[in-house]
């Protein structure tokens, strides 16, 4: 979230899509409520489903699952065309007026420089002109036919409303209605918060749907700002924390990236990490970030860490493939190439695309290692079910060990919410039976396989024998010592810099925040946008102020957000040039002639002046991106492309299939079906009265919510002769399930091109370990491949076929 | 000493850690089952009141897990019946239930989900009480709670039919019958309700009468800015009012909500009743406490046979005559 969950209720609208907030947030969903009864404020919900969330908002509309680009770019259109744009925001805080390379164009739903042998793009084009002067060259008029703003105009044109219509199925009518009540938010002193999850992410374009919602955002200048903003709602309570810990293969902590194999040293690493300002007086924040770098290497390898020896970057492993994501690892496993895969609090054969492909995968391991509270289809995997997991244990050779671990009530810790806020929690409970804390858990593995390097050697021991373990006990360390760890401290002594010859910290202090770090090695900081959550203050985290003297939901004092205890990222957007508020009855910070004040730490230099030095201190440039250059392999506008199993064709580019650059295994091709097979188009979502797959293990849960079902419209039941509460089969190419079938008003067929689409909605949540019936996940049906960026696999969009069918067995 | 919890005035504060005296107590019973001559209640308390708004409501079913947690009940794991409601139906083990009805509006051809939280209505002149023959059994306090006391319940289902909501049901092994409490366990110390405490979006609120009647009706004033001409107020007069109560978007179709009855009245078998139904109760002076030792004994289901009920009539007749008018009041 750029914002927190309890900024929604200073909302003017919200719009939910990509996401069903009632259902699967629903503690966080209170904020919209508030918003509505005390603001007044409208909803807007576009599904391919009437949800929950629908029940209560002010205003639905339908749309086919995988085509929000096409949504969301004919939204620009409209607000480009109805002037319902915010100038001044858009002239200064976006790239509107930077002028990109003559090569750059569009055509046939592909950008410049595609390779179909390679199924990637060259993205040399897709970048600024740099003037002699080395910054990008700019048209403050917009003008230019060649800057940002003009080249989107452009991109955008095709998407007239018929066109939406006529690709996504939600009728024009409804589209402009919706349009209309967005646009309003372009005033100054109107906003629209956007909330989504995973109904954007699981897609093989998931990364450019956001990316299209954030540019709408943009141009009616929502970001920044209260109540506005582009707001993830995370699916567990700490993913939020899972990436910001770096727990992907191609992270390290606080979105610091992992070597590649071509950076062979540090220097190499480094060059293309510390981006120099593209405008002039511009922050460029990341040009900080050796510090944060080698206070992280220090951290982790303290004294072994040195500047003679590039501060153990030859520790570091090196990447040989963009990123060794799930996708990625069970093919290999399935290919016989993976021996041992730990499992750590996640259950991938309910939660990963194509499950007989990851039963088949599993099934190839020597050892698979569980590491969960409760009884995981995963680590059952080997176990007949009946129809439910129809296996042949015999045949399965991988031996499963099962750790039992602890859940979040039986430990202590904090937990990172979608609104950055670190919340540290107590321990409810004891842990039954022998259950571990997963810090013990690990503790215990790497004591001994670092022992097993000490007596054996090892072609390379060093990152581990030298891996710095400082804890009390070194078979338990605790929470504390873990949480002042990732906030740093001083190794020796820090002299101030902006007093000579005084010391700002001692050896061995704990760190104010980031700003205290040193690329020298006097500092060490396990997570750099996590320094400040337990500095010279105490446990930050900790904290249980609510008061809130703002009266605007800020509470600075309610535990400790991150960056800097900051609650609304990019704030400084929120003024204008002179650094006056928007809307002053939602001030978050103003200028007050000499520096920022207000109700939230600034995104910006306390004294960086309003009309010099642009919002977007991250970025090079400034300002935010309309036009993301070559960061992403898909493009630098989102186009509109269909899933990979589609019931239509792309309008643009009848032989694209899919993503154009999305990763596909070859051994996956086969398994792909077609809409003459499959007609219908499923997708997946979450039920209210369940978390994944763990509250089918409590009994009030699987009471309220027992029994796996499909939804499909009347019209299509009526269609197959399906019945309410009968029985029916759903398959493709991947798999075959039953399931008992909710005929409902709430799903109407779409007419995308001028022909019906059925959507057939599949729930996840059962499984066959727990105290609810036994059944299937939408995971036997789904498509084994990931986003083209970051590899979430296409869950929210595939085809199948449905018939009435039997009630199996008890 | 510990000082008295005082009456909650909302569900959402978290509990004293002090030890408290419960708030209710027989002295705040105004009405009791075939009990005669209740004595005036000496405790008077505020009308309390849940206040339902279903135009807030996620149907996420809190609520329904949060009863059954605070009350330790166990509803069944059942099946998918091709709905959104489960259980299927109200139990002994599931005193409250999410119901979802899909309706297409004909004035605006928009669909709405209409999701109601279905329970006791906690009457304030309740067909449950007035039908039962078990002394003591059913109690009306002086804050409006009508609570079923399952000690002293023959199970016999004769509140069942007095109820014009069809809310209690029997428990098909403990052979009583049971309902929605409006948590007079944790009103008496000063909380409100477990359903209202863990409403996300406060769709259920808790509170006195009047608190809640004014809040609803700031409800119906934002529906009514939202397009819902007909918002409005359940709170059914045909049986005095209810502190359990609705605020509706389309309050003048109640029965779009899962048949929510459009004028509640208790039905005039009960009503009319008098004689017999007050013989029983009276009877059920002797026979409820023959009706416990069986039960007890035994274990099988209570009803009232046609024997048993000529019986109690004509004991009543004979014993007690005129005095036992007096009931017909309640």
């Amino acid at each position: 979230m750029t914002n927190s969950w309890t900024d929604i209720k200073n909302t003017d609208l919200v719009i939910v899509m990509g996401g069903n907030a009632a259902e699967a947030h629903p503690c966080g969903f209170k904020w919209v409520t508030e918003a509505k009864a005390h603001r007044a404020a409208k909803l807007i919900v576009v599904d391919p489903r009437f949800t929950r969330t629908a029940a209560v908002s002010d205003y639905y509309a339908p749309i086919r699952p995988g085509t929000d680009i096409a949504w969301l770019m004919g939204m620009i259109r409209w607000m480009i065309e109805n002037d319902k744009v915010h100038w001044e925001y858009v002239r200064n805080f976006t790239n509107a007026a930077f002028i990109v390379k003559d090569e750059f164009g569009w055509q046939d739903g592909l950008f410049t420089g595609y390779d179909p042998a390679t199924r990637d793009y060259d993205r040399s084009s897709w970048d600024y002109v740099i003037g002699e002067d080395g910054f990008a060259e700019t048209d403050p008029t917009l003008e230019n036919p060649r800057c940002v703003w003009q080249l989107l105009k452009a991109h955008v044109d095709v998407y007239t409303p018929e066109m939406v219509e006529r690709i996504t199925g939600t009728p024009a009518d409804q589209f402009l209605h919706i349009a209309e009540m967005i646009g309003e938010t372009s005033a100054p002193d109107k906003t629209m918060t956007s909330m989504y999850a995973l109904g954007w992410t699981q897609h093989t374009k998931g990364s450019q749907n956001i990316r299209g919602m954030a540019m709408l955002q943009l141009i009616l200048g929502n970001i920044g700002v209260m109540g506005g903003g582009m707001n993830a709602l995370r699916g567990h309570s700490n993913i939020q924390g899972l990436t910001d810990m770096g727990l992907m293969s191609n992270l390290l902590t606080g979105y610091l990236s992992m070597p590649t194999e071509a950076e062979t040293d540090y220097a190499t690493y480094m060059s293309t990490r510390e981006f120099k300002p593209l405008r002039p007086n511009q922050t460029s924040y990341w040009q900080n970030y050796s510090k944060f770098m080698v206070s992280f290497m220090k951290a982790m390898w303290g004294d072994a860490a040195q500047a003679e020896n590039d501060w153990a970057y030859h520790y570091l492993p090196k990447l040989d493939v963009p990123n060794y994501d799930v996708l990625r690892m069970f093919e290999l496993m399935n290919q016989g190439q993976v021996n041992l895969y730990f499992c750590q609090g996640f259950n991938p054969l309910m939660a990963f695309p194509n499950r007989a492909k990851l039963t088949s995968a599993l099934s190839k391991l020597k050892l698979l290692v569980t590491i969960d509270p409760l009884e995981t289809e995963t680590a059952r995997f080997w176990e007949n079910h009946g129809e439910y997991n129809d296996v042949d244990p015999a045949s399965i050779q991988t031996e499963v060990l099962q750790l039992p671990s602890t859940c979040f009530a039986e430990d202590e810790g904090s937990l990172t919410n979608s609104g950055r806020w670190l919340q540290w929690h107590w321990p409810g409970v004891s842990p039954p039976g022998d259950a571990k804390l997963d810090t013990w858990i690990m503790s215990q593995i790497f004591l001994r396989v670092r022992e097993l390097y000490r007596q054996e050697g090892g072609s390379f021991p060093d990152p581990i024998l030298n891996l710095s373990w400082e804890y009390e006990d070194e078979n338990d360390p605790t929470p504390q010592e873990l949480a002042m760890e990732i906030n740093g401290r001083a190794l020796s002594a820090v002299s101030d810099p902006n007093n000579p010859g005084a010391t700002l910290l001692e050896a061995g202090q704990q760190v104010k925040n980031f700003t205290e770090l040193k690329d020298d090695g006097s500092t060490m900081c396990g997570c750099w946008i996590y320094s400040g959550c337990w500095n010279v203050d105490g446990n930050n985290m900790a904290r249980r102020d609510n008061s809130d003297p703002s009266g605007l939901g800020v509470y600075q004092n309610w535990t400790w957000s991150w960056p800097v205890n900051r609650r609304i990222l990019y704030n400084r957007a929120s003024c204008d040039l002179e650094g006056r508020p928007y809307d002053a009855d939602r001030m978050l910070i103003e200028w007050d002639g000499e520096r920022w004040v207000g109700n939230d730490v600034p995104d910006i230099g306390v004294t960086s002046r309003p009309e010099e030095v642009g919002p977007f201190i991250m970025n090079p440039e400034g300002t935010s991106r309309l036009f993301a250059r070559g960061m992403m392999r898909d493009g630098p506008f989102p186009t509109h492309m269909e899933p990979f199993e589609s019931p239509m064709a792309n309008v643009f580019n009848a032989e694209m299939r899919g993503n154009p650059v999305a990763r596909v295994f070859e051994s996956d091709v086969a398994d792909l079906g077609t809409s003459e097979e499959f007609p219908y188009v499923g997708t997946s979502y979450r039920l209210t009265e369940h978390f994944h797959f763990w509250t089918k293990h409590n009994k009030v849960n699987a009471a309220l919510q027992p029994q796996f079902f499909v939804e499909i419209s009347e019209e299509l039941a009526a269609e197959k002769g399906i019945t309410k509460g009968g029985w029916v089969r759903v398959w493709n190419k991947r798999a075959s399930i039953r399931a008992v079938a909710v005929v409902t008003k709430r799903i109407k067929p779409l007419i995308c091109d001028g022909k019906p689409v059925h959507v057939v909605g599949v729930p996840l949540h059962w499984g066959f370990t727990g105290v609810a019936k036994k059944g299937y996940g939408p995971n036997s049906l789904t498509v084994f491949i990931g986003d083209a960026n970051i590899e979430t696999p296409e869950s929210k969009a595939f085809l199948v076929n449905i018939e009435p069918a039997e009630e199996p067995v008890a | 000493m510990s000082t008295p919890a005082p009456a909650p005035t909302t569900a959402v504060s978290n509990p004293s850690v002090d030890p408290l005296t419960p708030n209710l107590s027989d002295a705040a019973i105004m009405r009791a089952s075939a009990t005669p001559n209740l004595p005036e209640p000496t405790q008077q308390m505020e009308k309390v009141a849940k206040l339902i708004d279903i135009s807030k409501c996620i149907g996420c079913k809190a609520c329904q897990s949060a009863c059954a947690e605070w009350n330790e009940t166990s509803p069944e794991i059942g099946i998918c019946d091709g709905t959104y409601t489960n259980p299927p139906d109200l139990s002994s083990e599931m005193y409250t239930l999410m119901k979802f009805s899909e309706w297409e509006n004909p004035d605006s051809g928009n669909l709405e989900w209409l999701i109601r939280k279905d329970g006791c209505m906690h009457c304030e002149d309740p067909g449950c009480l007035k039908a039962c023959p078990a002394p003591g059994a059913i109690v009306q306090y002086t804050n409006g709670i009508v609570d079923f006391v399952s000690d002293k319940c023959i199970g016999c289902g004769y509140c069942i039919s007095g109820c014009p909501f069809d809310i209690p049901r029997m428990s098909p092994t403990r052979n009583v019958v049971s309902k929605c409490t409006l948590c007079s366990d944790r009103v008496a110390v000063g909380q409100g309700p477990a359903c209202a405490k863990a409403c996300p979006t406060q769709a259920i609120v808790f509170g006195t009468k009047d608190d809640m009647m004014a809040h609803a009706e700031t409800r119906v004033d934002d529906l009514k800015s939202r397009g819902y001409d007909r918002a409005g107020i359940y709170d059914p007069q045909g049986v005095g009012g209810t502190h359990v109560f609705y605020v509706l978007q389309h309050a003048d179709k109640p029965e779009l909500y899962s048949d929510l009855p459009a004028d509640p009245k208790i039905s005039e078998v009960v009503e009319g009743w008098k004689g017999p139904a007050k013989a029983v109760g009276l009877a059920a002076i002797g026979l409820a406490a023959v009706g416990t030792v069986l039960h007890s004994i035994f274990g099988k289901p209570n009803t009232v046979s046609a024997e048993d009920q000529s019986e109690a009539e004509e004991l009543v007749d004979a014993e007690l005559g005129a005095e036992g008018q007096q009931r017909e009041e309640v």
